[in-house]
């Protein structure tokens, strides 16, 4: 096996003397908008320019032409994709970064940008505010605000190119650590950072580990939950597919620490393309003897495979996650045992989430006492977001926690679109709550969360404007976990039934008196006694919106009316009296004989008659008929 | 490319076994690969034939409950035969929040399906309804086998569907 070092050093002479870099962004979101085209775009004319050089300009420096064309991960914002970054290296231009490229763009990036070194000024990112065109990511508010530890290489790096993360610096962290360390020491090292677990619940990773290296049993797992199953959240899907490494070699790291020779990771189906590359990224790094069987020269040996989700958000949940695995239904199983105990096959098995493993390698590259620097005391670090909805620039974010919402909207997200006021946030997905105007300025962090009855989750923020109705927001989290109920305990399994069943009954306009009550006291019951955190964090959403958001749920059940103008059952019909002919079409189309008024007089909408169907409004030619 | 006469009948011919016995070899008959192997002949047959998960039951000595237990868990699993395209409509809270409801309605509305009937009678589309891709900065965004479409309005949705009809010789 060649030496890491020997690696790094020949891929580093490689890069040295090109004349240009082009980064294309290469996630998922910018596949979907034309980015491999535009990639193929920029090798085409790479060849060619390389050519050129060789034929006419053999006077000059040839490297000046020669340029390198990567295809990089998620570099986070993807809404406008696809990204690029150009390094023009010998012309003295600064990085530039340009967004919606499509391949017709290609050639003029080519004669502007690197033969040039000018920038192609429509293609440039403009300031939400000034309006101003940004030429890189450090003039963007929704990046230079950002503290990028875990996503460092994502979006700079190849992630398919295992040597390009040695020659940053890769895999060297897990050498020292092993060759060096004992397996209490990292598991000590790191309970010493505070590291909390970044799936959900922000459980202490030092305390897992220990409990599973103390646990007794020769063969031991690692499982490396990449079942990011929350709606509105893709941080793990972003990481395993911009710098797949990172997790593996943290994973080395978690392994070595809790006695682990053989590691999962369950990544969910919906990811095909995190899929592949962390598949790419094991068999590389088997390849290179990084894994499979011993490691750095020591005794100790791990090896790990990728397994496949099958669609069940319940399988986020690490017991069920583990019964996956063993390929049975996806049903949690009550805790204790721990799976540090008794986890996959019943043996002592260590569950952590992606993100996680990705924090554990800075932790051990920066060292304890410079991780702390980053964060708050008791919740140290940084933490990824999926930062989505109703606000200017969304995409995948890091910040340090105890970062304000206010600054993780406002001043990164460049805030609610024109004409739109903020309502309220969701944090944490179908498990979390949501957070209204007077939690703008509350720290995010695990327990600045769970005080304010939200959660953490694995990390999905979306943003609500003031279009949008809570109830309705309540009714589709309560769908959400209504559907992805496994049916093991009963309250979980009929409790979220009956409580979808009231939040429909009050979309509709058919709410009984007490119903919020009943609503309150269901999801109470729900939470007590569940077996799972599934279950237990279920009535989330409902019970903090019943809370922030009371007036709009009696609106709802006390007046008939949706405040939002959302709920279809809710809406009234009135006809302006003023642009109304009296033309009659509306009462001759009305199917239940509500519209009334004499001909060439305005005309009524009779309420009570009124099934809101809404044939009318497209009956009215000069548009009187307005809904509220 | 899909056999789109075999999946309209529901039916598997004795040869077609072949595939899965394959598939089985290929895992060495471990029952605890059960999702992978279900998900192989998923694969192969573009959902999960009823004569397949039995022939799959014996021959991992498993009980034939089971199989089908694990089968009709997961959401990814289908026991009933899909369309040659599968459209996949985002409904996570992203894509709610930016009108995903809008693409179901239209959807049902043009190709005259819903939860209970999800593929077209041709068996051309099957429509399905998943909770978050992890695209949510493209929202409201749109599978269609394995091409992703994003930013999707009724409009565009509409568009698209004009295309695949005169790509498969259909009137609009």
């Amino acid at each position: 096996m060649k030496s890491l070092m020997e690696i790094a050093t020949k891929k580093t002479a490689e890069e040295a003397g090109l004349g240009y870099r082009v980064l294309v962004c290469c996630g998922t979101g910018c596949i979907a908008t034309g980015a491999l085209e535009v990639y193929e775009e920029f090798v085409r004319l790479a060849g060619d320019l390389g050519n050129l050089a060789q034929v006419e300009l053999a006077g000059e420096d040839p490297c000046m032409h020669q340029g390198r064309i990567k295809r990089v991960g998620c570099k986070g914002f993807c809404q406008i994709g696809p990204l690029v970054t150009v390094q023009p290296l010998t012309t003295g231009v600064k990085e530039l970064f340009y967004c919606r490229v499509q391949p017709g763009d290609v050639a003029e990036i080519f004669e502007a940008s690197i033969i040039k070194g000018e920038a192609v000024e429509r293609l440039l990112y403009k300031h939400p505010h000034t309006g101003m065109p940004c030429r890189n990511t450090q003039e963007i508010p929704f990046y230079s605000k950002q503290q990028r530890l875990v996503l460092a290489n994502c979006g700079l790096i190849d992630p398919e190119d295992l040597e390009e993360y040695i020659a940053m610096g890769g895999y060297a962290t897990a050498r020292r650590v092993i060759t060096q360390m004992t397996p209490q020491e990292v598991c000590h090292e790191v309970l010493l950072s505070g590291l909390r677990g970044r799936g959900g619940a922000g459980f202490p990773t030092g305390r897992k580990w220990l409990a599973t290296l103390e646990a007794k049993g020769t063969i031991k797992y690692l499982v490396c939950n990449g079942d990011e199953g929350d709606p509105g959240a893709f941080m793990n899907r972003s990481l395993m597919e911009g710098d797949p490494h990172l997790v593996l070699e943290g994973s080395i790291i978690a392994a070595y620490a809790t006695g682990a020779s053989q590691g999962y990771f369950y990544i969910r189906a919906e990811y095909p393309l995190a899929l592949a590359r962390m598949k790419k990224a094991i068999q590389d790094a088997k390849a290179l003897g990084l894994i499979g069987g011993p490691i750095f020269g020591t005794k100790f040996s791990f090896d790990c495979e990728v397994i496949e989700g099958a669609g069940a958000f319940v399988c986020g949940e690490e017991t069920a996650l583990l019964a996956s695995i063993e390929g049975e239904r996806g049903m949690p199983r009550p805790k204790p045992p721990y799976p540090a105990q008794a986890g996959l096959f019943g043996r002592p098995t260590v569950v952590n989430n992606v993100e996680t493993l990705g924090t554990v390698r800075r932790i051990f590259e920066l060292g304890v006492a410079n991780f702390l620097k980053h964060g708050s005391p008791k919740n140290p670090g940084t933490k990824t977001f999926a930062l989505t909805g109703h606000v200017r620039d969304n995409g995948l974010i890091e910040v340090p926690l105890g970062t304000t919402l206010r600054e993780i909207i406002y001043d990164i997200g460049g805030g609610i679109p024109a004409g739109r006021r903020f309502k309220a946030v969701q944090i944490g997905g179908p498990s979390g709550g949501c957070l209204g105007m007077e939690h703008l300025d509350m720290p995010v962090d695990f327990d600045s969360l769970s005080r304010a009855g939200a959660m953490m989750g694995s990390g999905g923020i979306v943003v609500m404007d003031d279009s949008t109705c809570m109830v309705e927001m309540a009714r589709f989290f309560m769908q959400f976990s209504q559907n992805e109920s496994c049916g093991k305990c009963v309250l979980c399994r009929e409790g979220t039934k009956q409580m979808l069943g009231i939040l429909q009954d009050i979309i509709n306009g058919q709410a009984q008196p007490g119903d919020l009550d009943l609503l309150a006291e269901t999801a109470q019951a729900v939470k007590k006694a569940s077996l799972c955190g599934l279950g237990k964090s279920a009535p989330n959403p409902v019970l903090s919106m019943l809370s922030l958001f009371k007036s709009e749920f009696l609106a709802h059940t006390e007046r008939l009316y949706c405040p939002a103008g959302v709920c279809a059952e809710l809406k009234t019909y009135v006809i302006d009296q003023e642009t109304c002919k009296g033309c009659t079409l509306c009462a001759q189309k009305c199917p239940v004989g509500a519209i009334q008024g004499e001909r060439r007089m305005p005309h009524r909408i009779d309420v009570a008659k009124c099934v809101k169907c809404g044939v009318c409004v497209k009956a009215c030619k000069p548009m009187a008929i307005s809904v509220a | 490319m899909v056999n789109v006469t075999a999946s309209r009948q529901g039916q598997v011919s004795p040869r077609q076994f072949k595939k899965v016995t394959e598939i089985l070899d290929r895992f060495n008959g471990d029952s605890t690969r059960l999702i992978a192997i279900l998900q192989a002949v998923q694969e192969e047959y573009r959902y999960l034939p009823e004569p397949v998960l039995s022939y799959l039951a014996t021959n991992l000595g498993l009980p034939r409950a089971k199989v089908f237990g694990v089968a009709t868990f997961y959401a990814h699993f289908s026991l009933a035969a899909k369309g040659k395209y599968i459209i996949r409509i985002c409904d996570g809270t992203a894509c709610h929040v930016k009108h995903s409801q809008h693409l179901i309605d239209l959807l049902e509305k043009r190709l005259s399906l819903s939860e209970q009937k999800p593929t077209t009678d041709d068996y051309l589309f099957t429509m399905e309804i998943v909770a978050c891709l992890g695209a949510c900065g493209l929202a409201p965004v749109v599978v269609i086998n394995d091409q992703v479409y994003s930013q999707v309005t009724p409009e565009k949705l509409n568009q698209v569907l004009d295309q695949i009809l005169i790509e498969e010789g259909q009137q609009i």
